[in-house]
């Protein structure tokens, strides 16, 4: 027993002990879900001091199922300590933007929101490729719930269609497990890498391309990358709040960790030869993303697309096959779930004051509400990458990264800056000023005490990881360059010697 | 001539479980003569389970001290043993979520008892059966008291639509089992597996013929299982059946069908599989798609759930399709995790269905997740199980199948089936969004809280369901022991 495995499974504990709660007592559901989830961030903090140098900390590794040899194999490194550090802090503040949101089924809305966290932490921490599957299909039931019960007009139609995209990904990816285990003989993450790097276990280019695009798709689908993205505007916008908090900042990471810890290592000749159509994409998606963003008239609709071209960079800095790539992509996971999860918390605050998402409902909000405003002010300039904020020192990596590999893909990249700074002060100038409306001064007070407490870890995070990037990127860094390591073009074998 | 014409003890004992059920049958329809009034005959249900549960331990018991029996006519070994603990099980269940409709049916009658019984009674011989002649009484014993089953309430013309159906299109596909049996006989001059395997083996009969004849007996054998193109009986059966009885069909006698299909099909037409290998794999691919393309289109809950088990036969088909020893383990686990959670869904259908079954529709599932939060969760589990999402039993047993077909090198099947099982989700997510997105319609006012055997068995059945789920290890590896080789 670890520290880890505590993290990993209080949420389940804490998920069955809100089931035991009465229907009767919201009140009681809220309270015991916001400090089930902050006792959990607060242990999950002991997890930043363990970790090891070389190779992963934590480790527990048990046997789950005899045969085939599944194993309970779960570990921690640079890579994914910050993400789960991410899930346990976005957790309670979801909990907090949902306090007064959520006025139906309140229970089983925060017995979902916390079994979510036990699929997510999950997916960051699994070693096993199958355990790690599992849990990628854990997550996905209690989001499909958040979405269907408590979303907005149009919530059926998003949910189906979100479970449906990640479902049919993971099951080609399901079938690329299965066949990996079937050459290697074991599930176990770190076994198959030696296997690989020893050279004991080799695909032929056709077969490595195929097991790539297998994984590659999954990933693919829940980053979004163009053109698989569609599901998420639709998920985005008619999800409750909290939904598109935990959605935008830690599920749609799953994708980008999955990139790094297993297309990468896992098939690198694969992986180096499919780089500039991926680039190609994530490039597309970029540009893309922000000139869709820049035409909506729905705020979280234009939030939405605005993460489909963050995550843009996080793919590209990805297949730069670079450290400083590597170490941008990663920072800019982190650096997307705070700003855009901080996005999606003030939209939901708007949201909660007017009853609408339209962009053309606001204007002038700054004037009876200015604390909301600058509040919103530093996450716009924060997403929009201005220095001394968080964003701006991932995406400045991305592109440096990005630079040594394709130049040109870099020029258009940099585009996307630009185009992003646009659409998000035309967002904020036209909700926060001009005159207000008669009607709107009456609806529109400023942050309570509650709605300060969920936004303000997220302010100092931004100027924290904008200015200090000490605490975070060394550790990130060492996990890269094994990871590049790991990531190196190897020789291609023919059809596998190796037992079944 | 045998040497010795009377069977002796340890053969008795071997088909011990056949023995107390059909006892346990007979003596229902004896007290169902005697007892006149329906205070009595309430210890029908209860009397059926003690028989069943006593069954079950004697063929457990049986399953330590395997070997043939009635001169190499049955055969207990592990993977019959498997099976036979497997269709009593099944009984058990089908019984605990019977009772409550029966009473609700105003149908008292202790001949139900005495049918799903026999109907068990046959699936065991089948599982137990090493000759063709075995397979087709177990087959026709299990058979005719299904038929009677699905046409039960003969006031309903549902059920006698039901009924007649299955009836006629059943009797027309065990003729050609029939006729495949009487050319294999005619082939290799013997109706025991054994015997068989080695005649195709060694003196090789014209292969053409023998082929001919696996084919004919395929046809027999597909109909049972529900495999396309031999599907089309069974949404019209289902639906028209009574909702426990639908459940019944739809796990107990498709269970013993796969036994005895992969039990002749492995051992008898093994030294043939690279002949028959081609048409079992389009026959899987052509179920699963049958059975999910239909499925999307279905407003009957019961309807909807008849082509979802067309389209789990296309699954465990893809296992047979691998023929080798892990693929029969993996049918094996696959009909076990199927039966929980096909059984559980039903049980939950026949409650919500009410008197008369005026509730099948998908629509009237409407907001349950608020007035019977506890069934709503648990139909859940059975349809995140049929999804295959990880933690339910139907996670692992499409994990075990699929892991055996690519190790048989099937790798489009694989794929093929994979995606198949991403377009069922389509519809079992339907139910899920009606149950918990939609509010709830006027329709569940009448709704009473569940029976005590119907709690039983929903709540049994999401157990099993969960714990082949979480812990698959303990099946499976009595699973694989008893696997055919």
């Amino acid at each position: 027993m670890t520290l880890l495995d505590a993290v990993l499974f209080l949420p389940l504990i804490g998920f069955l002990l809100l089931l035991l709660i009465p229907k009767s007592n919201p009140g009681l559901s809220r309270m015991a879900a916001l400090v089930i989830s902050l006792v959990i961030f607060v242990i999950s903090l002991g997890l930043a001091s363990g970790l090891s140098p070389d190779g992963y900390a934590f480790v527990h590794d048990s046997e789950w199922i005899t045969s085939p040899p599944i194993r309970y194999h779960v570990g921690l490194d640079g890579l994914s300590l910050w993400l789960v550090i991410l899930t346990t802090l976005l957790t309670p503040i979801s909990v907090l933007a949902s306090w007064k949101h959520i006025d139906h089924r309140v229970k089983e809305f925060f017995a979902f929101l916390i079994l979510l966290e036990f699929g997510l932490i999950g997916v960051f921490v699994s070693l096993d490729l199958f355990l790690f599957y599992v849990f990628w299909e854990v997550g996905l039931v209690p989001m499909y719930f958040l979405i269907g019960i408590w979303g907005h007009d149009r919530r059926i139609y998003a949910a189906v269609k979100f479970f449906i995209y990640t479902f049919t990904g993971s099951v080609l990816m399901l079938a690329a497990i299965i066949f990996l285990y079937t050459r290697a003989g074991t599930f176990d993450y770190t076994q198959i890498v030696a296997q690989l790097q020893s050279g004991r276990l080799a695909f032929s280019s056709q077969v490595e391309m195929i097991l790539f695009l297998a994984f590659f798709i999954a990933f693919a689908i829940k980053v979004p990358l163009f053109p698989l993205h569609t599901w998420l505007p639709d998920a985005h916008v008619e999800a409750p709040t909290a939904g598109s908090i935990m959605l935008a900042s830690v599920m749609l990471k799953m994708g980008t960790y999955g990139l790094v810890r297993f297309c990468l290592p896992l098939f690198p000749n694969a992986a180096h030869k499919s780089a500039p159509w991926v680039i190609a994409l994530a490039v597309i998606g970029i540009i893309y993303g922000a000139l869709v963003a820049l035409v909506q008239p729905n705020m979280k609709k234009l939030v939405a697309y605005s993460s489909v071209s963050h995550l843009g960079f996080v793919v590209l800095g990805i297949f730069s096959f670079t450290q400083q790539g590597l170490d941008g992509a990663v920072y800019q996971m982190l650096n997307h779930g705070i700003s855009t999860g901080a996005l999606f918390l003030l939209v939901g605050y708007l949201y909660e004051r007017r009853h609408s998402l339209e962009i053309s409902a606001y204007g002038g909000v700054a004037t009876p509400a200015p604390n909301l405003a600058i509040v919103f002010l530093i996450a716009t300039l924060a997403s929009v990458g201005l220095p001394m904020l968080n964003n701006f020192v991932g995406e400045y990596l991305v592109l440096q990264g990005a630079s040594f590999s394709s130049f040109t893909a870099t020029v258009f990249a940099a585009v996307g800056v630009i185009l992003s700074a646009c659409y998000m002060l035309w967002l904020y100038q036209r909700t926060f000023y001009g005159k207000p409306s008669e009607s709107l001064s009456h609806h529109m007070p400023d942050l309570s005490g509650r709605e300060w407490a969920a936004i303000l870890p997220l302010l100092l995070l931004m100027l924290w990881m904008g200015t200090y990037t000490q605490t975070f990127l060394p550790s990130i860094s060492a996990e890269n360059t094994r990871i590049l390591d790991m990531s190196k073009q190897r020789p291609a074998g023919s059809e596998v010697a190796n037992a079944r | 001539m045998p040497a010795n014409l009377f069977p002796t003890g340890v053969e008795y004992f071997r088909i011990l479980p056949e023995m107390i059920l059909t006892i346990a049958g007979v003596l229902v329809m004896f007290m169902e003569a005697v007892f006149t009034n329906d205070d009595q005959r309430k210890i029908f249900g209860p009397f059926s389970i003690v028989a069943l549960l006593a069954a079950l331990v004697a063929s457990i018991s049986a399953a330590g001290d395997p070997g043939a029996a009635f001169s190499n006519m049955l055969i207990i070994d592990g993977f019959a043993s498997f099976f036979r603990v497997l269709v009593i099980g099944i009984g058990v269940i089908a019984i605990l979520s019977s009772t409550e409709y029966l009473r609700r049916e105003k149908s008292f009658g202790g001949e139900y008892y005495a049918l799903i019984i026999f109907s068990i009674v046959g699936q065991c011989v089948m599982v137990t059966a090493n000759e063709l002649i075995m397979i087709f009484i177990g087959l026709e014993i299990s058979s005719i008291a299904s038929y009677v089953l699905a046409g039960y309430l003969r006031d309903d013309p549902r059920n006698n639509e039901s009924a007649l159906k299955y009836f006629l299109l059943g009797s027309f596909a065990t003729a050609f089992l029939l006729y495949g049996v009487a050319w294999i006989y005619g082939l290799t001059g013997s109706t025991n597996l054994d015997h068989i395997r080695s005649a195709l083996q060694t003196s090789t009969p014209p292969l053409a013929l023998a082929g001919a004849a696996a084919a004919l007996m395929f046809v027999g054998f597909g109909f049972k299982i529900s495999a396309a193109p031999f599907q089309i009986w069974a949404p019209d059966v289902y639906q028209g059946a009574p909702a426990p009885v639908s459940g019944f069909l739809s796990v107990g006698p498709k269970a013993a069908a796969f036994a005895i299909l992969l039990r002749v099909f492995m051992t008898a037409f093994g030294p043939i599989a690279a002949r028959w290998e081609p048409i079992v794999w389009a026959c899987a691919l052509a179920t699963m798609i049958v059975g999910n393309f239909a499925a999307l289109q279905q407003s009957n809950i019961k309807r909807m759930l008849a082509y979802s088990s067309i389209a789990h036969a296309g699954y465990v088909l893809v296992a047979v399709t691998a023929h080798s020893s892990i693929g029969s383990a993996a049918a094996m686990f696959y009909l076990a995790a199927y039966a929980f959670t096909n059984l559980g869904a039903f049980a939950v259908v026949t409650y919500l269905s009410r008197r008369g079954e005026r509730y099948v529709a998908i629509e009237d599932f409407a907001g349950l997740s608020q007035r019977q939060p506890a069934m709503a969760a648990m139909l859940t589990i059975f349809l995140l199980s049929l999804v295959g999402v990880p933690l339910t039993a139907g996670f692992f047993g499409k994990f075990y199948i699929f892991k055996a077909a690519l190790d048989a090198n099937l790798f489009w099947l694989t794929v093929l089936g994979l995606l198949n099982s991403a377009i069922a989700a389509y519809y079992y997510l339907r139910i899920l969004v009606v149950m918990y997105f939609k509010d709830p319609g006027d329709s569940l006012d009448t709704l009473d809280a569940p029976g005590i055997g119907l709690k039983i068995a929903v709540y049994a059945s999401a157990l099993g369901t969960l714990l082949l789920g979480i812990f698959p290890g303990w099946v499976l590896d009595i699973a694989t022991r008893a696997a055919l080789k």
